[in-house]
This record gives structure tokens, C-alpha cells and sequence, in this order.
């Protein structure tokens, strides 16, 4: 069971509180309110899924929530801990001990293998996996030697989701995770990050434009022009292979 | 790419600078040379004879290809000067009573000619002037032909003939201990009773004279008179130390410059490559608008000669005031009465266009593929960087690198052009330390040589003529002499098969304990009873080597000719000279127990009181102190050489600067998605410091002993093409010298680290996750 926004249940933790949070971008002389005053909860285990059109603020929020970038006003939380008041050192090492990144375009080292791209992580973090069983868990045993050049974009997305979770993060945060890949291959990777929060139980947070992928959340999230607009919890969750697009 | 064109420019500033600079001081010096030769009438031979009728002057005019001609008295005079108590020699010269000189004229910097009325007045050459503060109107003591006398200068002069003074028999010019004094002729004649006479001519030819000629017939006339032999320009002193001078920057101007060229080639290149890659796209778009492969290589080629052109403005500008510079030292030593600085039109355009044309071939691959790309393909992004386990890893070593550090040899192998040309570059820069170094530890080695380990007098004492070796006796027993040993010195031409040299055979006591001849081990040889050593140079002159037979032509008494095996050559850096036997030699001369003169040890309490005495003695005709010999080839050094490291420190800077700078800005682009990308996994800005500036580290630390290997090249390099006959440069660099470049190095290295780190503490990180590849 899942709690619902504004809810307290005693069942689960909240890992990330966000209230009244704004971003002011100064683009030159312009000024862009990426966000203006969004509110959130999320709890451990659930997959979210944030929607929202190409400037809606959803990257914003979850650089935000990734320590990837500051909030112009507002208060934002990981499990208690004010992360708007975190220095640079200390946001490097939330990143580094909590939080597992996956991105739209990889952002693999090029010069390490898919291996090595996991040891990368594995190497700094405290509780890590082996680097081949991150990889097994995605499907890439018989990937482990290959240079990102020598893997298709759904395999070195595969890698870079191995690398986020090989650190047993907490937390899971994907900016446009299928956002450079076909369908057939972006449900290949939304199936690694279902098991992984299925079987790890990480609580993972999603970004996409694409409203097909909502269906396979625990909660929708649906964001436009910087504000969190409605909260949508599904009663019936998809398997990624039951989604199209 | 303001950084990076900045690196550029500093490289592009110095090798246009010091390629203007020693053009130009090379060609100042030259013009200023030729000029004061030119309208002083500097003559093309040289007479030194006993005594010969002034009617001689007539049938030495003659001779065919003789054009003007001018007789003289000349002497060799010890001088008084009130505080000054060291021994001082002057060479005192006549000039006509009727005012200037036919040849060999003097410019007269202050005051006038002597009167030809007054036998008390003279002319003294500029160093010496300078060296005691001496201006017209002030006096000193001379000992003329055994008399004392007062003289008062009455001007203060420069002569083509006196350039680059040296007393004869020195290793480097001495200002304060040897001069030239202009007298009167009536005057002088009169003290040396050559009325109508003269012991000195000198000459100028024709220009289609042949000398070989005219030098024989000359000598043929003047044998019966005591002839020394003709000698040409090029075997006069001043003359040959200024040409030895300037060959050696001539030298230098090549050497230098062509370093700084490579590397700013090798910059333009790594740059260009990198600034071409980020713009694919935007050359595909020129394309497909309808550019075509002229525009747009024509576009980048403004480009690079705009960069070019920043380098070339400072470089002309600074390669102006280093010649300037460079040539105010060398008129420090040098005599010339002004200097012409001139830098010709075709310097500057010749630094332009190799500057330009370096660049361009540097970029010219770049330019190339930028072309050549069809606009479609060139839109698409490039493929991902292939990458190899590298050839480290695979020797096991992998197992224990961290990825971090997997990442550095990685990146490392995957461009060994590149990364192989980087070592170069700082190699190259820490290679031009070493040499300037080099020139500090040789000299220091020479002077060890020369003054410690083989002169051990403290005084040479020369006698005015060959005298009987009994005159030793009077020398041993002045107060504070310790030890005396005899030398012979006779002039004389070396021949071997078509070769020949003039110079001095030096005869030596066979078991000195003063004077050691070295072999190339720095091991004392012993004078062997006959034949005759050679200084290692002169051999290479002469093309002769040990057991090789020698024909020695005397120039004085009976000038005997004879044959004389070489026994041995030795090292030694200042001079080229023949060594024998003191008794050898006197056979050879068939002149009884003759010497020329004494080393001396002496006690330094004892030198006011021992130069007193020499003054006195009629029969000493000068004296030179070793110290001071080790001193003035210090100071006449040391300025040059002070300039010389000043640049080229200067130099190095700019290349480990320029070089480790670029390769860390082109790093810094080409991987800042990669370490972005690590920030966010949870690296700390000192661990992707790591891998950017570790990457530069590891090149910047295999290039450095590749930079003293290369160092070592250059030196010896630079030691082979400096060789003159004044001095050899010993191939002798010293740890400490090594010590400074890779510390210089290391430091431009870290100073453009720094830089960059500063850049990587300011990644946007969100930035670059947007982005694809």
C-alpha cells in the first residue's frame, strides 16, 4: 500500500520531502522560473514516475533532489536532512554513498568497459555490489568486456543503470532513461529498473515526456510550467512489456 | 580558446624573438664590423719586422696587389699607474706626425690626436680608459725603451685594429692590464731610435690581389730586416676572436629558433585538430549552404594566421629589444664606436612566413579532414572514441590499477601521436634549460682545467726578448718567490699537407710542477724529449694526430723550418698551442739555454713588492697574474651568459607552459562530459583532478628524462658548433643543472595545472548530462 501525497502511514519512510521549491535560472538578462513552489513527497520502494512537456521543471526537480543543483528558495529533504543548506562537499558525498543517476544519453566512460564502468562506482562506495552481479541483474553477462563503443544504446543504458545501483543507493533518480532509444529497446531498460525496484526495493524516480511509461508507476507525478499540477496513484501497475509507444 | 591561443602566443613571442634577436644582433654586429673596417681603413695585411729603412716602405708598395701602405714604430711598454700597483703592459703605436692614420684610423671618442710637436702625449684605446677611469688631461708613468716618462692623454680612441683587445699571450681580454697607446711617430722614433725607420706595416690589397702572393713576395722583402712574416686579417687577433664571436652566434641563431618553430607547430596543430572536431557541425552546415572546401579551409587559415600574427607582433617587438640588448653586452667587450642595429625587411618577412608556414603545416591535417567531410556526415556527432585494454594492463599490472588510473593509461595509449609529441614538447623545453645551465658548468670546468689543474703559477713573467736561461737566477731570489720554472715561447706556422696555422710554440721545463699537459682524462702526461703536443683543437685544425710529422716554419731568429712528429694532442679549452720541451725547443731554434720568460709561485704577501721589482727590471716585460685570468674569463663570460640563461629560462617556461598548458586545456575539453559525468556518480573535484591532471603528470614525468637526454644531444651539439680558437666548451653539465630544468619544468607544468583545476572546480555539471556525446 502506498501512501498518497500529504499522507502520513507508518508503513513507509519519506526518503525525499520537497516544499514550496523555486528555481530561478538567469539566463543573461531573462529570467526562467524553472520551478515555482512544488511540494512532494517520496517514500522508499516506490517507483514515480514525474511526466511533464519539455520545460515543465521536472529535470530541475530531480537535480535538485540529486545534488546535481540548488534550489533557488524552498526546503528540500533526504530522510531529515536539509539538503538546501548541504555544501558542495557534502552533496558529493550524498551523491556518492545515496543516490544511483541513470541518464537520457548514457554518460558512460568511453575508455572503461561495461565492467569497469560499474567498478567506477563500486570502487568509492561503501556497500557495493560485485560489479558482475549489478550487471547480471541487467542482463549483460555476456557484456562484461565490451567498451560502451562495442554496445548498442539499450546495452550501454543497461550498463549505466548497473553502475547507478551497484552502490545499493537508496534512491534511483532517471532523467529520460528511454528518452535516446527506440521502444523495443526502451522497454528493455524500463524492465532492468522495474526489477530493480522490485527485487532491491529502491526507491527510483523516473523523468519522461513520454505519458506511456506513467502506467508502469506506483505514482504519477505530473508536472507543467514549474509546478506539480496532480498526483496520480495507479491502482493497477503495468508490467514495462504491457507498455507501447 | 583564450587560454590556449594565449600558451600559443607566448610559444610563437619567443621563437620570433629569438629568432629577430640573434638575426639581427648577428647582422648589426656584422654591418657595424664592416662598416667601422670600411670607413676606419682597416688593413688586409699585417708586417712585424726588427728594423727597416723607411726607403723599404717603396718597394713593398710595389708589390703587386698592394694598394695603400703605412709604415710604423711600434713597442711593447710596461706602464706606472698611481693606485694601481699590478703590472700593466701597453701596446704603444705610432701615427703620422702630419694627423691621422692612412690605415687603421681612429675614431676619436674624447679629447684630440697627440700633438706631433710634444713627445709627452698620447692617445689611449677606450677599454683601458674605461677600466682605470681615465679621461684627457690625466697622466701616467711609462717605461720607454728603459726610461721612465709622463705621459698625458690627450684623447681617448677606438681603432678597427683593437675591437676585441687582448694582450698576445692571455686567455681573455684584461682592460685594466693591457692597453693601446697612440704616440706620435716623431715622438716615438725618437724614443726608440727609428728615425727613419720603422718595425711595423700595414696594408690593404687590391681586391683581385691574390694574398697567398702578395704575403710571399712580402715576407721575401722583409727577411733580411727581421721579418716575424705577414700576416692576413684573417690571423689578426682582434680580427679572428671578433669572427670566432660572431660564428658562434650565428650558430646560436639557427639552433634556438628551430625549436621554438617545431613547437609551435605542434601546438597550432593539437589545437586546431581539437577547435576543427567541436565544429563539425557547424562546417557541415557552411557546406551544405553551398561553401565550398577553399572557403572554408581558406576560413580556418585566417584563423590560424590570426593566431600567428598576435606572436609575431610581440616577437618582432621583443626579438627587437632582446637585439638590442644582446648587442648593447657584446658592445661592452667589442670596440666598435657605435653600433648599427639593423634588422632587415627579409628577417621579418622570413619570421613571418616560417612562423605562418610552420602553423599552417602544423594545422594543415586539420584543415584537411575539416574539407573534406561530406556535410552530411560531418552533422552526425562523431562515433564514440574506440578504446583498447592497453598494452600496460595486459602485463598484469592492470589487476592493480584503479579505474581512475585505467582511465589515464587508457587515455594515454589511445593517442600515442599526440601524447608522443606533448613529451617531445616538454622534453624539448626542458632540454633548452639544460643548455643554458651547460654553459654555466662548463666554463666553471674550463676554468678548473685550465687554471687549477693545469697553470698552477701564480705569475707569468715575460721577458721582453729570448734571454739566457741564467736571467731565472735574478727572478729566484727576489723576496717572496718560492719556486721558478723557465719557458721558451716561440711564433711559429704549423703545416701539415695543406693545412697550416700560426701560433706559439711553448717550450716547457720537462718535469714542471706548474705547468701540466692533460690528456682527454684530465690525467698529467709527461713531456716527452722530443717532438711536439698539440692542443686537441689545433689538431682537429691541422688534421694531424699522434705520430703524424709536423713541418714547423720559425717566424723569428733564424726561422728555422723543420720537421717535427706530433707526440701527443692534449685537452685544453682556452687557446690553441703547440707544447715541446724546453730543451727540444732550443735545439730545434739552434739557440743555446734561451728562455722567454718564468712561471712563478709566489707568496702574496710579496706581490705589491715582487710587481715594484718587475716594473724595474728592463729585461721583464710583462706580467700576468693568474687570478686575474681567472677573473676576467669570468667577467667577460658572465654577462653574456647571464643574458643567455635569462632567455632561454625564459624560453623553456614558455614551451612547458605553452605545451602542458594545451594539452591540458585540449584534455580538459575533450573529457569534461567524462568527468562531469564522475562528479555526479559521487567523485570529488581533487579525484577527477586525478585523472585530467595525472594524465599530464605521467607525460610531464616520462618527459623529463627524455628532456635531459635530448638535453645532453643539444649540449654536445652546441659544445661541436661553439668551438673557436679563443675557447672549446667541454661537454660537462652538472646535476644541479639537470635539478633546475626538471624544476622549472615542473613548476610550468603545475602552474598550467592549477590553471585547469581551477576550471574543473566550475563544471556544470547539469549541463553536461543534456548533452549527448
Amino acid at each position: 500500500m502506498i501512501a498518497k501525497e500529504g499522507q502520513a502511514n507508518d508503513s513507509v519512510e519519506v526518503v525525499f520531502q520537497v516544499r514550496d521549491l523555486t528555481k530561478i535560472y538567469e539566463m543573461g538578462e531573462v529570467e526562467v522560473h524553472a520551478l515555482r513552489g512544488a511540494n512532494l513527497e517520496l517514500y522508499s520502494g516506490e517507483l514515480v514516475v514525474l511526466l511533464g512537456p519539455s520545460g515543465s521543471g521536472k529535470s530541475t526537480l530531480l537535480n535538485i533532489l540529486g545534488g546535481l543543483d540548488t534550489a533557488t528558495s524552498g526546503y528540500v529533504s533526504y530522510r531529515g536532512k536539509n539538503l538546501t543548506k548541504a555544501n558542495e562537499q557534502e552533496l558529493t558525498e550524498y551523491r556518492r554513498f545515496h543516490v544511483g543517476f541513470v541518464f537520457q544519453f548514457y554518460n558512460l566512460i568511453p575508455s572503461l568497459t561495461a565492467r569497469e564502468n560499474v567498478a567506477v562506482v563500486t570502487e568509492i562506495a561503501s556497500n557495493p555490489m560485485v560489479p558482475e552481479d549489478a550487471l547480471a541483474l541487467v542482463g549483460l553477462t555476456d557484456r562484461l568486456d565490451h567498451f560502451p563503443a562495442q554496445l548498442s544504446g539499450g546495452e550501454q543504458q543497461r550498463v549505466a543503470i548497473a553502475r547507478a545501483i551497484s552502490k545499493n543507493p537508496e534512491v534511483l533518480l532517471c532523467d529520460e532513461p528511454t528518452g535516446a532509444l527506440d521502444s523495443k529497446t526502451g522497454i528493455v531498460v524500463l524492465e532492468a529498473l522495474e526489477r530493480i525496484n522490485r527485487e532491491l526495493g529502491t526507491a527510483t524516480a523516473i523523468i519522461t515526456h513520454n505519458a506511456d511509461i506513467a502506467g508502469m508507476a506506483d505514482r504519477v507525478v505530473h508536472l507543467s510550467n514549474g509546478r506539480i499540477t496532480e498526483v496520480k496513484v495507479n491502482t493497477v501497475k503495468k508490467s514495462p512489456c504491457e507498455l507501447q509507444w | 580558446m583564450k587560454g590556449q591561443v594565449f600558451a600559443i602566443t607566448l610559444v610563437v613571442i619567443s621563437g620570433v624573438a629569438t629568432f629577430i634577436m640573434f638575426i639581427s644582433t648577428v647582422d648589426s654586429l656584422s654591418l657595424t664590423r664592416d662598416t667601422f673596417y670600411r670607413e676606419y681603413r682597416f688593413a688586409d695585411v699585417f708586417i712585424n719586422l726588427k728594423r727597416a729603412p723607411e726607403s723599404l716602405k717603396d718597394k713593398l708598395k710595389d708589390v703587386p696587389g698592394v694598394n695603400q701602405i703605412e709604415t710604423r714604430v711600434s713597442a711593447y711598454v710596461k706602464l706606472a699607474i698611481s693606485g694601481f700597483p699590478e703590472p700593466v703592459n701597453a701596446a704603444i703605436i705610432s701615427i703620422p706626425d702630419d694627423g691621422k692614420p692612412l690605415l687603421n684610423r681612429l675614431y676619436i671618442r674624447k679629447g684630440r690626436l697627440a700633438d706631433p710637436t710634444k713627445d709627452n702625449e698620447v692617445v689611449i684605446n677606450e677599454n683601458f680608459a674605461q677600466a682605470h677611469g681615465f679621461n684627457p688631461g690625466d697622466r701616467f708613468a711609462v717605461i720607454i725603451n728603459g726610461k721612465w716618462k709622463t705621459l698625458t692623454i690627450t684623447g681617448i680612441a677606438l681603432s678597427p685594429e683593437f675591437v676585441l683587445l687582448m694582450k698576445p699571450e692571455a686567455m681573455s681580454p684584461d682592460f685594466k692590464r693591457y692597453g693601446v697607446l697612440w704616440m706620435s711617430r716623431k715622438a716615438l722614433s725618437k724614443a726608440y731610435d727609428m728615425d727613419g725607420a720603422f718595425n711595423n706595416v700595414v696594408l690593404t690589397l687590391y681586391p683581385d690581389a691574390k694574398l697567398s702572393d702578395v704575403l710571399a713576395q712580402l715576407d721575401t722583402i722583409v727577411e733580411q730586416y727581421g721579418g716575424f712574416g705577414a700576416y692576413a686579417r684573417k690571423d689578426q687577433i682582434s680580427h679572428r676572436l671578433l669572427s670566432g664571436e660572431f660564428q658562434q652566434l650565428q650558430r646560436s641563431s639557427e639552433i634556438f629558433p628551430t625549436i621554438f618553430i617545431f613547437v609551435a607547430a605542434f601546438l597550432l596543430n593539437v589545437v586546431m585538430s581539437r577547435t576543427i572536431n567541436t565544429q563539425r557541425e557547424q562546417i557541415a552546415a557552411l557546406k551544405a549552404f553551398g561553401y565550398n572546401n577553399i572557403d572554408i579551409g581558406f576560413h580556418y587559415a585566417k584563423l590560424v594566421v590570426l593566431i600567428i600574427s598576435a606572436g609575431l607582433v610581440g616577437g618582432i617587438a621583443a626579438g627587437i629589444w632582446f637585439g638590442k640588448m644582446l648587442g648593447g653586452i657584446y658592445m661592452e667587450v667589442y670596440r666598435f664606436p657605435f653600433l648599427i642595429y639593423t634588422l632587415h625587411p627579409k628577417v621579418i618577412i622570413a619570421a613571418v612566413l616560417i612562423s605562418i608556414a610552420s602553423a599552417l603545416v602544423g594545422t594543415f591535417h586539420s584543415l584537411w579532414r575539416a574539407a573534406k567531410q561530406p556535410p552530411a556526415e560531418a552533422m552526425r556527432p562523431e562515433p564514440p572514441a574506440q578504446y583498447r585494454v592497453t598494452l600496460i594492463e595486459k602485463t598484469g599490472i592492470g589487476r592493480w590499477l584503479t579505474q581512475p588510473s585505467r582511465i589515464i593509461a587508457r587515455n594515454i595509449e589511445r593517442k600515442p601521436i599526440r601524447t608522443f609529441l606533448s613529451i617531445i614538447g616538454i622534453a624539448v623545453a626542458c632540454a633548452t634549460m639544460i643548455s643554458s645551465g651547460f654553459f654555466k658548468d662548463s666554463i666553471a670546468f674550463m676554468v678548473n682545467v685550465q687554471f687549477v689543474l693545469s697553470q698552477k703559477e701564480d705569475m707569468t713573467v715575460a721577458f721582453a726578448e729570448s734571454t739566457s736561461r741564467r736571467a731565472i737566477y735574478e727572478l729566484k731570489e727576489l723576496p717572496g718567490v718560492h719556486h721558478a720554472e723557465t719557458f721558451r715561447t716561440v711564433p711559429a706556422k704549423l703545416k701539415f699537407g695543406h693545412r697550416s696555422y700560426k701560433t706559439r710554440i711553448n717550450g716547457i721545463e720537462p718535469d714542471s710542477r706548474l705547468h701540466l699537459l692533460l690528456d682527454t682524462n684530465l690525467q698529467a702526461i709527461s713531456l716527452p724529449p722530443s717532438g711536439i703536443v698539440l692542443t686537441d683543437h689545433l689538431g682537429k685544425i691541422l688534421g694531424v694526430k699522434a705520430g703524424d710529422m709536423l713541418t714547423v716554419e720559425v717566424l723569428e731568429g733564424s726561422k728555422p723550418i723543420r720537421q717535427v712528429p706530433v707526440v701527443a694532442l692534449v685537452t685544453l679549452y682556452l687557446g690553441v698551442m703547440g707544447y715541446m720541451d724546453l730543451t727540444a725547443l732550443n735545439r730545434l731554434m739552434r739557440e743555446g739555454d734561451a728562455i722567454s720568460g718564468a712561471y712563478l709561485v709566489t707568496d702574496p704577501m710579496y706581490s705589491e713588492k715582487l710587481y715594484q721589482s718587475f716594473i724595474k727590471m728592463p729585461r721583464v716585460s710583462g706580467t700576468v697574474l693568474r687570478r686575474n685570468e681567472v677573473r676576467n674569463f669570468h667577467d667577460v663570460q658572465a654577462k653574456g651568459m647571464l643574458f643567455f640563461t635569462f632567455i632561454a629560462t625564459l624560453m623553456a617556461c614558455s614551451i612547458a607552459f605553452g605545451v602542458v598548458y594545451n594539452s591540458a586545456r585540449i584534455a580538459l575539453s575533450e573529457r569534461s562530459r567524462e568527468l562531469s559525468s564522475l562528479r555526479v556518480l559521487g567523485y570529488t573535484r581533487g579525484e577527477i583532478s586525478y585523472i585530467l591532471l595525472g594524465e599530464l603528470g605521467l607525460i610531464t614525468l616520462i618527459a623529463i628524462p627524455l628532456g635531459f637526454f635530448i638535453g645532453y644531444w643539444l649540449c654536445a651539439y652546441i659544445a661541436q658548433a661553439l668551438a673557436s680558437d679563443l675557447f672549446r666548451v667541454p661537454l660537462v653539465i652538472e646535476t644541479k643543472t639537470y635539478s633546475l630544468a626538471a624544476a622549472v619544468v615542473l613548476a610550468s607544468a603545475l602552474a598550467s595545472g592549477l590553471i585547469v583545476r581551477h576550471k574543473l572546480d566550475h563544471l556544470d555539471l547539469v549541463e553536461v548530462l543534456k548533452t549527448r556525446e
